[in-house]
């Protein structure tokens, strides 16, 4: 049977009422925990692995991955009206997000958040079926030297990104890569920077850090500025639905981040962030008013939710085509298939067709199904913002808390919560942005054991590092990133450049 | 509308514990891994069983589970409802970390399984059995890279035991260190490492598949089921098996500890648990109480002298 013939007839499982209402209810589950920081889709999962025991295996993955888009789409609801991101994957949406709410496009911005989210789930679901083959080649192909690159490609167009003042943008980096040293070295097993404290040992939890700087910083800059009237925020400008203009602007970002989120997830040492991350960096080098960036650019928001989502799906690819998990969800939805007797590995979609295009065919489902769910929605969330802001930001408080000691109960993990929330308000007074803290922190190790990882099987030979095609073009595609602005700006185009500086937090 | 948003967080939190499970299992590794694997299948067995309502796993990966183990020795202490899973890959990390929490902060209930450590490399790779893995190694140590769990564990101390037998310096085996069985099985798959080393269970399906060759296993006789050379039989002469056991939460009472003790029992003679390990190709060496606690002193103890011998602890 082709391929097409196959996915009709996963939709025939995926179409019958009960699997209908599994999906329903994993995509409503999966927004809330999706919206909770600290709380995530892999939690849930788990959570549910069991109670899901009695179900028929096609029931339950199909929860499984309600749960798994649902999540990935919850996490932009708090990123963009609360700056609260719920996943360290929606990070990135809060810096244009939150400052399009506070301008009263909190309903432009959801949506296009919601409907972006859709496309790249919509892309990267057909792409799941029809090319997964071919991309988990390409993702294999990828090794310490391969990641490595993509690393530097990661750091170059981000610290672009940190507009005019690079002194500023790297100062604040480099507290993040210093932040990311932090636990026990992996491949000597030595600990560093850890002082002793048993809770440091694992280094510093990229969510703690984010729910901090970004939403517990916030707040006491607010508490401590002042006057209390002037930044009024408007929770609705104009409409609450995306103008023609959005849509012009955000259907190009929608694509691009899926192309960037796809294979990225699908990687091993990924990871959903790194997408993100390259795709709100391009979408400012290629935007048309990039003066707006910082101050609420729609791309910004477009193409990183695309990205999430298709990364999302892009994690399925290893999981359904080699057995192998790449994030804690994935692990969690693989003991799921083990539950049920199924090994997914290179033999699944060969012993278990019927099975697997069921899964896809409900992942189809649930991403229509959370469009439909969550558009209705978005008039409602915005008047959260309507909210008297000293209730508002003490709500704000409560929510971050909650979600930390949520994710990990310690007294320990919040003393750090709050001695970051300090960093992040020291850092607003100065003038510092806070994105590259935290891009430091996701990055710096990742980029450190795969560099350390390359040198040790080259044992010590530096070229390496540029041995293969993908790291050739990956490092010349960074050079380009540093090169090209200095290039611009010799050629007396410095006025525009420094426009495109900007205030990232 | 906040109070709605409010009562909505908190009612959230409060039904989390509300379905909180009977036992909450910590998997020190990475998702996918050897311990991961132990947990999820206590976590079935239990429930199957019916010895517990609703078994819940959570992955605290880094360092030989040394992390975890702080973090469970910290967090749990007291309650009878957490369990770790562990093994001797943790005695190895605690000894190379010079970890502050060490076996001595929990409470070792008991030993659960073993398995052989298996040695891959990809299908199309040049070297064919052990003898050509030797060959290799002898003319330049350094040209063999292994991938395998973190520095200082099983996988490790395999790598170097081998490395000695064949009059090899084991200071200069070649070891890079993957957190956890996903990413180092990625690694292997896509040939970045010359060979891969872990437990049989680790690669069973992609050896299965043809995606890579096993070319020795670390078991003292053939095991049944797996179509592989032992070490000893490719000339070499090691053999080592990586044992994975359970542990509850430091600061328990007696009566707690003989409960827990109990369900275990009761797991480990279960129907699925046994199915489970005959498919898994893990070996049961179920060992509780006192025995253990002796087996288990010993085990460290010569642990610390291999990892010396090695060069791995000063």
């Amino acid at each position: 049977m082709d391929t097409f013939g196959l996915l009709a007839q996963g939709f025939l499982v995926a179409l019958e009422p009960m699997n209908l209402l599994y999906a329903l209810i994993g995509v409503t589950l999966g927004t809330a925990v999706g919206v909770l920081p600290g709380i995530g889709p892999a939690l849930t999962v788990a959570l549910l692995l069991p109670v899901t025991y009695k179900l028929d295996p096609a029931g339950s993955l199909i929860m499984f991955a309600g749960i798994y888009y649902g999540g990935m789409y919850g996490g932009s609801t708090t990123s963009i009206l609360l700056n609260t991101p719920g996943e360290s994957a929606s990070i990135v949406t809060a810096l244009e997000g939150n400052k399009m709410a506070r301008k009263g496009r909190g309903g432009p911005a959801l949506a296009t958040a919601a409907i972006g989210s859709f496309v790249a789930g919509l892309i990267a679901t057909f792409g799941l079926a029809l090319i997964a083959p071919f991309i988990v080649k390409f993702a294999l192909s990828f090794g310490p030297a391969e990641y490595f690159a993509l690393m530097v490609l990661a750091f170059m167009t981000v610290s672009a990104a940190f507009g005019e003042s690079s002194l500023r943008g790297l100062t604040a980096l480099f507290l993040g890569l210093a932040l990311g040293l932090i636990g026990i070295d992996l491949q000597t097993g030595q600990a560093r920077l850890a002082f002793g404290i048993p809770d440091l040992l694992d280094g510093i939890e990229v969510t703690t850090l984010a729910v901090a700087l970004f939403a517990i910083g916030e707040t006491l800059t607010v508490a401590a500025s002042r006057s209390s009237g002037d930044e009024r925020i408007e929770p609705v400008k104009g409409s609450v639905w995306m103008s023609r203009e959005d849509w012009s602007r955000s259907w190009k970002p929608w694509l691009r981040g899926t192309a960037i989120g796809f294979p990225i997830g699908a990687m091993p040492a990924g990871g959903a962030e790194i997408g993100t991350f390259l795709s709100y960096s391009v979408e400012k080098q290629l935007a048309r008013k990039p003066e707006e960036f910082g101050h609420g650019a729609i791309e910004g928001v477009a193409g990183p939710e695309a990205a999430n989502n298709a990364s999302a799906a892009g994690t399925l690819v290893p999981l359904l085509t080699l057995g192998l998990p790449t994030t804690a969800t994935a692990a969690i939805m693989l003991a799921g298939f083990q539950q049920f007797g199924l090994q997914p590995g290179p033999l699944l979609f060969a012993n278990n067709s019927s099975l697997v295009w069921g899964l896809i065919a409900s992942l189809l489902v649930a991403n229509f199904m959370l469009l439909v769910l969550n558009l209705p929605l978005i008039g409602l969330w915005v008047r959260l913002l309507s909210i008297p802001r000293h209730w508002l930001y003490a709500g704000i408080l409560v929510f971050a808390t909650l979600g930390t000691i949520g994710a990990n109960p310690s007294v320990f993990e919040l003393g750090m919560l709050l001695a970051f929330g300090i960093l992040g308000y020291l850092l607003r007074q100065f003038g510092y942005p806070i994105a590259p803290v935290v891009v430091g922190l996701i990055l710096g190790p990742l980029a450190e054991q795969q560099l350390r990882r390359a040198l040790a099987i080259s044992q010590g030979d530096l070229t390496v590092l540029v041995h293969s095609p993908i790291s050739i073009v990956l490092l010349t595609l960074a050079a380009a990133a540093v090169i090209v602005p200095l290039v611009m700006r010799a050629r007396g185009r410095g006025k525009v450049l420094s426009q495109l500086a900007a205030d990232e937090d | 509308m906040k109070h709605f948003v409010l009562a909505s967080i908190l009612g959230g939190l409060l039904a989390l514990p509300a379905h909180a499970a009977d036992y909450k299992i910590m998997a020190p590794a990475a998702p996918g891994g050897g311990w991961d694997q132990t947990a999820r299948t206590m976590q079935t067995a239990l429930q199957d069983e019916k010895i517990s309502g609703s078994v819940q796993v959570n992955n605290v990966p880094g360092a030989g589970g040394t992390i975890g183990l702080a973090q469970f020795a910290n967090q749990a202490s007291g309650d009878p409802s957490q369990l770790i899973v562990g093994g001797y890959v943790m005695v190895g990390a605690i000894l190379t970390n010079a970890s502050p929490v060490t076996l001595d902060q929990v409470t070792p209930i008991a030993r659960l399984t073993g398995e052989f450590e298996a040695i891959v490399v990809p299908a199309k790779s040049d070297i064919k059995d052990m003898a050509g893995l030797v060959a290799k190694l002898k003319a330049d140590p350094g040209s063999v890279s292994w991938g395998g769990g973190s520095a200082g564990g099983t996988d490790h101390i395999t790598a170097g035991l081998i490395a000695k037998a064949v009059g090899v310096d084991p200071t200069k085996v070649n070891y890079i260190a993957f957190s956890g069985g996903g990413e180092a099985l990625a690694a292997i798959l896509g040939g970045q490492v010359t060979v891969g080393i872990s437990g049989y269970g680790e690669f069973e399906s992609q050896i299965k598949a043809g995606e890579l060759r096993i070319i020795g296993i670390s078991s003292d006789e053939k095991v049944a089921g797996i179509d592989a050379p032992t070490f000893k039989e490719g000339g070499v002469d090691v053999s080592i098996q990586n044992w994975r056991m359970v542990a509850a939460a430091p600061g328990i009472t007696d009566e707690q500890k003989a409960a827990i003790s109990a369900d275990v029992e009761k797991m480990v003679t279960s129907k699925s648990w046994k199915d489970a390990l005959a498919t898994k190709g893990w070996a049961d060496t179920y060992l509780a109480g006192d025995e253990f606690k002796a087996q288990l002193a010993k085990d460290i103890e010569s642990t610390s002298g291999i990892l010396k011998d090695i060069g791995l602890v000063k």
